[in-house]
């Protein structure tokens, strides 16, 4: 009753509809996300199909961009090594990041000095890091020179390669300065997710006589297997668009051994201003990422368990 | 201290006997020192001038700050602080704002179009950033905005994820909050400022510290849309300096001391904030 009284009070200020108000709370969102979102996306797609040189636009092209990408062994080459970042960042960044996360969960001393250490990297500008790893990884570095030392005291010498001027080794310096960014962001989200597993389920599992592997098999991994997939999908996207790591370190060589796609991106876009075959390389990697997800989607009912699902 | 009891709740069970609590040590301390050796070698080769490194002379006897005081008379480093400072904090403020001003629409008001709008732009989430940055490039020149603050700001002020995450929470407050206000004659702006937005205290600091992060160590952004060295932010003027003294390990690592600094400082004061905003922002993308 007093409601209904208050609402007829109020009805001159009160618009139960909401419209207007609802576009002008969205409008500044709006505006942004037309011009950089949608409107990017058309101009992208349309310079991807056209010839867009120094001078702009000059003429469509149909897919010769993209045709032309096939042929581009330096686009082979950075697609090759986007695919060996994927296929070796991703899978020891989640194991380490499950192995540390396992151990942080663990009711020991030091638990939080540990999460410190482990998740200072993730907020170290990457730059810096890169900078830092140059040096780690130079022929007569610290890296070079501790193994060396070690092998030396068991009277054993090794030949240690100069990691960032070999056409072998200088996409392991990649990845290594990947997981040393990155495993500490793998480690809280899995720590977070440890922390959600019900102890009753362990406790059954007990009962019913596993050990810790069992435990940690039959009951932890399913029980975390949605946030590794989320982990997963995330790491791999991360994965695919790789830049500033080979950029700053190796500068994508020697001879483009290390050059990742969206590096090769950027080259092509603002080295060499070739803003159409850079919009295609964009292109191709968006759809490469959208199927990859796909297909991943697709598999997760394989063995990802999820708990309110049936 | 909440992560803290989860712990050992989680755990009373299988809680390691005394041998498996000393190995457990001995690989997090081994991880330990993996983790902190890069900055341990850039803080101490920070420290030695470049001639008692090139004679590998690494003993303290050696340290002195000549590197920094160096890096600061080559490099601009004071102009790049000011820059990086002022783009972090004006992206963070303006992007959630105007985030927080479209979540509060998406999740508590009710018009035409709504619910196809916030799918229009949950479906851009999936494009990734190369995409957009060539025509967001073009677009910044075509406004005249190249090498400016502008260039550096505005397009960060709009945020598809940002504005998800928002909404996300405003949808969990109760609704009879803003009918009892509308009963009552607030207006849709007031029940925001003045109800939803002190609500949601804590996933605005943690979503604050993680763009405020994310924008201090932007790379490819800055690094396209600036030219100029007036304009570089901390990472950009880093890279140009990599290129400039390429071996020059005590200057460059006295100029990733001075770049990481204030990030690290402010990480290790608000620790709890900074992995929780990383968390939950990490988590509620996808």
């Amino acid at each position: 009753m007093t409601s209904q009284l208050s609402t007829k009070r109020a009805w001159w200020r009160w618009r139960p509809d909401q419209q207007w108000e609802g576009y002008l709370f969205i409008l500044p969102s709006f505006i942004g996300f037309f011009v950089f979102v949608i409107l990017a996306v058309i101009f992208s797609l349309g310079i991807s199909f056209s010839d867009w040189g120094l001078t702009g636009f000059k003429a469509w092209a149909g897919v010769e961009n993209y045709q032309a990408l096939f042929r581009d062994p330096v686009f082979w080459r950075a697609l090759h090594n986007t695919g060996f970042y994927l296929i070796t960042i991703v899978p020891s960044q989640l194991v380490l990041g499950l192995a540390m996360a396992l151990a942080l969960n663990q009711s020991l001393r030091g638990v939080g000095f540990y999460r410190l250490i482990y998740f200072m990297p993730v907020v170290t500008t990457i730059v810096a890091g890169a900078i830092v790893f140059r040096l780690l990884f130079s022929t007569h570095g610290p890296v070079n020179g501790l193994i060396e030392g070690v092998a030396g005291m068991f009277g054993a010498s090794v030949q240690m390669p100069n990691w960032l001027g070999s056409t072998r080794h200088s996409k392991w310096a990649v990845v290594f300065l990947t997981l040393w960014k990155n495993t500490g962001f793998t480690m809280v989200i899995y720590l977070a997710a440890l922390q959600g597993v019900a102890p009753e389920l362990y406790d059954a599992a007990h009962t019913d006589g596993a050990n810790a592997w069992q435990r940690f098999r039959h009951v932890t991994l399913p029980m975390v297997s949605p946030t590794t997939f989320f982990l997963f999908i995330f790491q791999a996207i991360g994965a695919f668009q790789l830049f500033t790591e080979p950029f700053v370190m190796t500068q994508g060589g020697p001879a483009n051994s290390s050059l990742s796609v969206v590096q090769y991106i950027y080259l092509a876009a603002f080295r060499d201003i070739r803003m159409d075959k850079a919009a295609a390389m964009a292109w191709f990697l968006f759809l490469f990422i959208f199927i990859f997800t796909l297909i991943q989607n697709r598999m997760q009912r394989h063995w990802v368990y999820y708990e309110t699902s049936d | 201290m909440a992560g803290n009891v989860s712990v050992s709740a989680g755990n009373a069970l299988t809680g390691p006997d005394k041998v498996g609590r000393a190995l457990l040590h001995t690989a997090l301390i081994a991880g330990t020192v993996l983790m902190v050796a890069p900055f341990v070698v850039m803080l101490v080769v920070s420290l030695i001038p470049q001639e008692a490194f090139l004679s590998r002379n690494f003993s303290p006897a050696q340290y002195s700050l000549t590197n920094f005081v160096e890096t600061f008379r080559v490099v601009p480093f004071g102009r790049y602080y000011f820059n990086s400072a002022v783009v972090s904090i004006s992206v963070t403020v303006g992007q959630i704002l105007i985030s927080s001003l479209a979540a509060f629409a998406f999740s508590r008001l009710r018009f035409r179009g709504r619910d196809v709008l916030f799918l229009l732009y949950l479906a851009t989430l999936m494009i990734p950033f190369p995409v957009t940055l060539i025509p967001n490039f073009l677009i910044i020149r075509e406004l005249g905005w190249y090498d400016s603050y502008p260039a550096l700001i505005v397009p960060g002020f709009f945020s598809v994820f940002s504005t998800f995450l928002l909404r996300q929470y405003y949808r969990g407050l109760p609704m009879e909050l803003d009918e009892a206000a509308r009963m009552d004659g607030a207006s849709s702006l007031r029940i925001w400022w003045q109800i939803v937005v002190p609500l949601s205290g804590p996933v605005l600091a943690a979503l604050s510290i993680f763009v405020f992060q994310a924008v201090w160590n932007d790379f490819l952004w800055p690094l396209v849309v600036t030219s100029s060295a007036e304009m570089r932010t901390i990472p950009v003027g880093l890279n140009s300096f990599v290129g400039q003294y390429s071996t020059a390990w005590g200057l460059l690592m006295a100029g990733s001391v001075i770049a990481l600094l204030p990030v690290l400082l402010i990480y290790l004061l608000a620790q709890r904030w900074f992995v929780e905003g990383i968390t939950l922002s990490g988590m509620g993308g996808r």
